[in-house]
């Protein structure tokens, strides 16, 4: 066993902590206050390969690992939780999926322009009355002539409003449950489908959000994503490796929070001595460091397995549960130790106690990783 | 064209720390990193290629780890990467490191020559005027901008104290690079998976043409005489007053010091 990086990776960390750091830190309060998604960085992350991580060279990715991924989306998450999600929703929910289960020719036509950032991804599964509950899709795929005619809408998208491309689920049996639920390939542009109202979040606020709309979509045959009716089982395959880019973006945003207290709790004086010399102080930094390295640990190995084609559900699951809360829990405190500068928007941690929320929700609330866990243990 | 750059790994002495007690550096922790002017120099070969084609050779010499710059520029977009190291090489200041790298040099085709500057870590912006009168060929320090005409002709703005200098060289020559001179690339995620599957070629005194008595310890003249760290400046002395007595203030400071009369 080791848990040593590998040259490589540590190259790799080297590289996505100076970017991090220069391109995406400098934005990150300004993105949030204006709810602004961060174009440029987009560009910049695009031009060097971060847009394609581990998508094969053939497919004009940068043939990485998934460790390197969940590493990209840790270190820019410890900066600008939004911009760790801009890549976790592009990479594991639409160009994975594509890579997994899409035709030789769907791999040709979307994977290059995926990988190389030239367009952004994005992933429809969530609607007004079917969250959790996957299987009570509204949205219906019929069958006419060469195309599929798509009606409904979805809700919570990622990226939605500056995607190119979207993987959604839709029912194409009602009658059938899980099993009538199919997985297309849509392109922005496509007749009849729009882009619906944008959310205003608590936090990741930079990320776009909102409903994808379809009204008589025309989606051409050769557009589906896997075989018929097996769209259940892509859903939650996505959500599974999109839970490694999650856990990555929880782990990274209490990562972000310790490295900021840190430096606060130094410069910061009471009673005549800087608050990191009391012995509150110090247990409290004591605990959010320890959760925070079990979180990576989990990350990390729920990546390796993954990379290594070992079954890794219940893996991403855990880590996706625990970094979450540990996330939660890591900017309350941080929050706490800042005091009342903590509370406002002079320092991050007050941005990045509400940007830690959401990871405890999407792709899997933590009640849903708890089934996934436990489900696992009593089979 | 064929363009070489030599590079340097450096403690980031942004990083490094003075020992209050012993007033000796602490370098634990403190990472290692490619030189900044060097790394603009390599930049700026990297932009012509992009802009020109050209083949790009970066060179180090260093101990085993200084492997780890030459993946760096691997995954910059370098095309061949030497590391010259050999226990002979040991103990070099800049005169017997830059008889290494010429005899290194003699050994490699190129039209172009750039170092950095000077290396954060001794400052003495030695080693590339002095790799070029070794070769005997001319040399431009102090670089701010290149260009290349595509044929042989380089025109080159050189920054000097109190103004630029234009100037046009013929190749082949050397030019030492300012890190002002542009901002240095990201490493590629690509190039970083297949920095590792290329090749470094290794090379020690047998690769090189040069004569044993001019490398390492017997080939520096520079002996140190003491090392110490500088005291800390005493904390200044604070003035809350308006704009015309400050000015006075400093006048009356200026006088006391024999800086104005």
């Amino acid at each position: 066993m080791n848990f040593s990086l590998t040259k490589e990776q540590e190259l790799f960390q080297q590289m996505i902590k100076d970017f991090a750091e220069n391109e995406v830190k400098p934005l990150a309060a300004e993105v949030d206050d204006l709810e602004r998604f961060p174009v440029e960085t987009v560009e910049k992350m695009a031009k060097i390969g971060i847009m394609g991580i581990p998508i094969p060279k053939q497919y004009g990715g940068a043939g990485g690992t998934n460790v390197m991924y969940s590493m990209a989306v840790e270190e820019l998450s410890a900066v600008c939780a939004t911009t760790g999600v801009i890549v976790s929703a592009h990479t594991s929910l639409c160009a994975a999926p594509i890579l997994e289960y899409g035709t030789e020719a769907q791999k040709q036509k979307y994977l290059p322009k995926l990988a190389s950032g030239e367009w952004i991804g994005a992933f429809g599964l969530t609607e007004p009355n079917a969250g959790t509950d996957a299987a009570g899709q509204q949205t219906t795929a019929v069958e006419d002539g060469d195309n599929y005619i798509i009606n409904g809408s979805k809700i919570f998208i990622t990226n939605a409003e500056f995607a190119h491309v979207y993987v959604i689920l839709a029912m194409t049996d009602k009658s059938q449950g899980t099993r009538g639920i199919t997985a297309f390939i849509i392109e922005k542009g496509t007749p009849g489908f729009s882009i619906g109202k944008k959310e205003k979040k608590m936090g990741i606020r930079g990320s776009a959000t909102c409903e994808l709309v379809f009204e008589n979509c025309i989606v051409p045959k050769e557009n589906m994503l896997g075989k018929l009716s097996k769209g259940f089982g892509i859903a939650m395959k996505t959500l599974d490796g999109g839970r490694i880019g999650i856990a990555a973006q929880a782990l990274g945003i209490a990562q972000g929070a310790i490295d900021e207290t840190v430096k606060y709790v130094k410069e910061r004086k009471q009673f005549g001595r800087p608050i990191s010399a009391f012995q509150n102080t110090q247990f409290q930094l004591a605990d959010m460091n320890t959760k925070t390295e079990a979180s990576r640990m989990l990350v990390r190995k729920a990546a390796y397995k993954k990379d290594a084609k070992l079954p890794y559900s219940v893996d991403a699951a855990m880590a996706k549960l625990y970094a979450a809360e540990t996330a939660m829990e890591v900017t309350n405190k941080a929050v706490q130790l800042h005091g009342g500068y903590g509370y406002t928007r002079e320092y991050p941690v007050e941005r990045m106690m509400r940007d830690a929320k959401i990871t405890e929700i999407y792709e899997g609330t933590s009640e849903v990783q708890r089934m996934v866990i436990s489900a696992n243990m009593l089979k | 064209m064929k363009i070489v750059v030599c590079i340097k790994q450096v403690p980031d002495t942004t990083e490094i720390k003075i020992d209050p007690v012993t007033g000796t550096l602490i370098r634990d922790g403190v990472p290692s990193i490619m030189n900044p002017d060097d790394k603009s120099g390599l930049e700026m070969a990297l932009q012509l290629k992009d802009e020109k084609g050209a083949h790009v050779t970066v060179i180090t010499m260093g101990p085993p780890q200084a492997d780890l710059i030459l993946r760096e520029a691997y995954a910059m977009g370098v095309d061949r990467a030497i590391h010259l190291t050999d226990r002979k090489f040991a103990g070099a200041d800049t005169l017997a490191t830059s008889h290494a790298l010429a005899g290194a040099l003699r050994k490699i085709d190129f039209d172009l020559l750039i170092t950095g500057r000077q290396a954060i870590d001794g400052d003495t912006a030695q080693v590339g005027p002095q790799i070029a009168e070794h070769l005997d060929l001319p040399q431009v320090s102090y670089l701010e901008d290149l260009k290349f005409d595509g044929d042989k002709t380089f025109t080159m703005k050189r920054h000097i104290e109190d103004g630029y200098q234009m100037l046009e060289v013929e190749a082949p020559c050397v030019v030492t690079v300012l890190s002002s001179a542009n901002t240095p690339r990201y490493m590629n995620v690509g190039g970083i998976v297949d920095a590792y599957q290329k090749e470094v070629e290794v090379w020690g005194f047998n690769e090189i043409e040069v004569d044993e008595k001019d490398l390492g310890l017997k080939g520096s003249p520079t002996s140190v005489h003491k090392a110490f760290a500088r005291g800390l400046k005493p904390a200044g002395e604070l003035y809350e007053v308006g704009t015309d007595e400050a000015v006075g203030i400093i006048i009356k400071k200026l006088k006391e010091k024999f800086i104005l009369n």
